[in-house]
């Protein structure tokens, strides 16, 4: 007889660790170094020595390799080195998924999600390429001077809000939450410096429809979250904080080379959520507490319509710094600051907020936040989305 | 006519995979891929049709003309080319008579005109003769309405 095949309560989150958040260029460490900070941090949070590491699982082609990892942490029985494919940050709680699938069929014990990026190390993820020629699907984009995320992103919301009418004071509730959260977490980069309406209305355009607050930093970091088998959990100090489902993918040629995803005005998740809740048991209403990545806000807001929050025509209403701040609004959206105002540890900062939700240690704490979900990564594929819940909820 | 864009970025290098395209832009024709077994257009470019899962693919002539699927507006330079560029637009342009398929280009004319998603447009070489690079674009301008 076979197990059911689901993620659902399989496995519990022992530990959770990030290195201190820097602006772009001002890690005094270097990237390696930086994980290996992040993940004998998360040990300590578990309680556990960093030799009990059996697999470590990350995504965005992380230069911090397993295998040197292992070496250097002296482990002695690697058992899972995995690598979720593509889509940058889209793979963050996919990485979560892969890592609890490992543990829920036997084939680690322990494994360490991370993700480490210092980009004044090894580079700026918003410049354009800079040498003399171009060949490929880039070749067809990048002569017309569209080379940056925020260039590959804005012709995406730009349909979906003339399609749907949503106006710009939409995406400005959504990077006016995350300012106002990190206003409360010392962790945050933007902490001590909040951001108001019209600081964001009179701040430059980056690309249309982003201002210059509707664009994630660039920072140096590192993040990690260790999972164990749930059968495990009465081992850790902290509340039971259980992996309820994770999901990846994209829809149909999403990845259509130069713009023609048949579906092109989307942040990718329509069919991602119904697998998301229908693993989970849970509704979109029964969500409490919502952390979703910011690359740019107009992707936060399709994201969040497209896992069923609101419809597309309720978008001017439903984003409002009000509905979108803990701890009363409806939905509390980005607790720590998120990828806007707390660090751009490519949206794995993200994870951790939410299970910080769960465990009832946010700095921005919302009561009763027994289901804390994450969207990893919109408008990329593949996209990823999580969510964890408290013991009652199993 | 000169360049919409300043000089100095990346020149496209074609490939096995793109290559009818760029020739053809050099000779003021555009050339989108068609399948020689079911007749789907698709791009970009792939080695084997999506549709159908043939390996017989073409290029095939096809109108520069088309219409406005979505655009932006860029305002911040991130690469030292257009440092001094100032506003540019951006235009994701659909192919009515190619299966709807897109091309990346930029929209002639003031770059701080209001844009109009669904507007027509049609295509202009924009040939790059000069010694280092020897290249052809495919802009875009407004078709006035009649």
């Amino acid at each position: 007889m076979s197990a059911e095949r689901t993620l659902r309560g399989r496995a519990v989150v022992a530990g959770v660790a990030e290195t201190t958040y820097y602006k772009r260029g001002e890690s005094p460490d270097d990237e390696f170094k930086l994980a290996l900070e992040a993940i004998t941090g998360a040990c300590r949070s578990a309680g556990i020595s960093p030799q009990e590491i059996d697999g470590f699982a990350s995504y965005s082609n992380d230069r911090s390799d397993a295998s040197r990892l292992a070496a250097a942490l002296g482990i002695h029985d690697l058992r899972f080195a995995n690598m979720q494919w593509g889509g940058g940050g889209g793979g963050g709680s996919g990485a979560i998924g892969n890592a609890v699938a490992a543990i829920a069929t036997g084939m680690a014990e322990c494994v360490v999600v991370f993700r480490a990026l210092a980009q004044g190390q090894f580079g700026r993820f918003g410049q354009g390429p800079r040498r003399n020629t171009i060949s490929g699907e880039f070749a067809h984009t990048v002569p017309y001077g569209l080379m940056s995320p925020a260039q590959m992103f804005a012709m995406k919301v730009t349909r979906f809000m003339h399609d749907h009418q949503v106006q710009q004071a939409a995406l400005r509730a959504i990077s006016l939450a995350s300012y106002q959260h990190a206003q409360n977490n010392p962790r945050a980069v933007m902490y001590g410096r909040p951001l108001d309406e019209q600081q964001y209305d009179e701040s430059r355009w980056i690309v249309e429809p982003f201002h210059l607050y509707d664009c994630c930093q660039e920072n140096d970091g590192a993040a990690a979250i260790i999972l164990v088998s749930a059968e495990r959990a009465q081992e850790f100090d902290h509340p039971g904080c259980y992996l309820l489902s994770a999901a990846a993918g994209s829809h149909h040629r999403a990845g259509a080379p130069v713009h023609n995803a048949p579906d092109y005005a989307t942040s990718a998740f329509k069919t991602l959520a119904p697998r998301l809740f229908e693993m989970a048991g849970v509704g979109v209403s029964e969500v409490n507490v919502l952390q979703s990545y910011e690359n740019f806000t107009g992707g936060v807001l399709m994201s969040i319509v497209e896992h069923g929050f609101c419809t597309p025509e309720e978008c001017n209403d439903f984003f409002t710094l009000e509905n979108l701040t803990a701890p009363r609004g409806r939905v509390p959206l980005n607790t720590s600051g998120g990828n806007l105002a707390e660090c751009y540890m490519h949206g794995l900062g993200l994870n951790i907020e939410a299970v910080r939700q769960v465990w009832g240690e946010s700095s921005n704490q919302v009561s009763g936040a027994d289901i804390s979900m994450v969207i990893s990564g919109p408008m990329v594929t593949p996209v990823s989305a999580c969510i964890f819940g408290s013991e009652a909820t199993l | 006519m000169s360049a919409y864009l300043q000089d100095g970025l990346p020149s496209p290098v074609a490939n096995n995979l793109d290559a009818p395209f760029w020739k053809g832009l050099q000779d003021n024709r555009l050339l989108i891929q068609r399948c020689a077994n079911c007749s789907n257009w698709q791009w970009g470019p792939e080695w084997i049709c999506h549709h159908c899962h043939s390996f017989e693919l073409d290029f095939e002539e096809t109108k520069a003309s088309g219409v406005i699927y979505s655009y932006e507006r860029v305002w911040h330079p991130v690469h030292p080319a257009l440092a001094s560029q100032g506003p540019y637009l951006i235009v994701l342009v659909a192919l009515p008579a190619a299966g709807a398929v897109r091309l990346v280009g930029n929209l002639l004319g003031d770059p701080r005109q209001d844009v109009e998603i669904g507007g027509r447009v049609e295509g202009v070489f924009e040939h790059h003769l000069d010694a280092e690079s020897n290249y052809s674009l495919l802009q875009w301008q407004n078709i006035p309405l009649e």
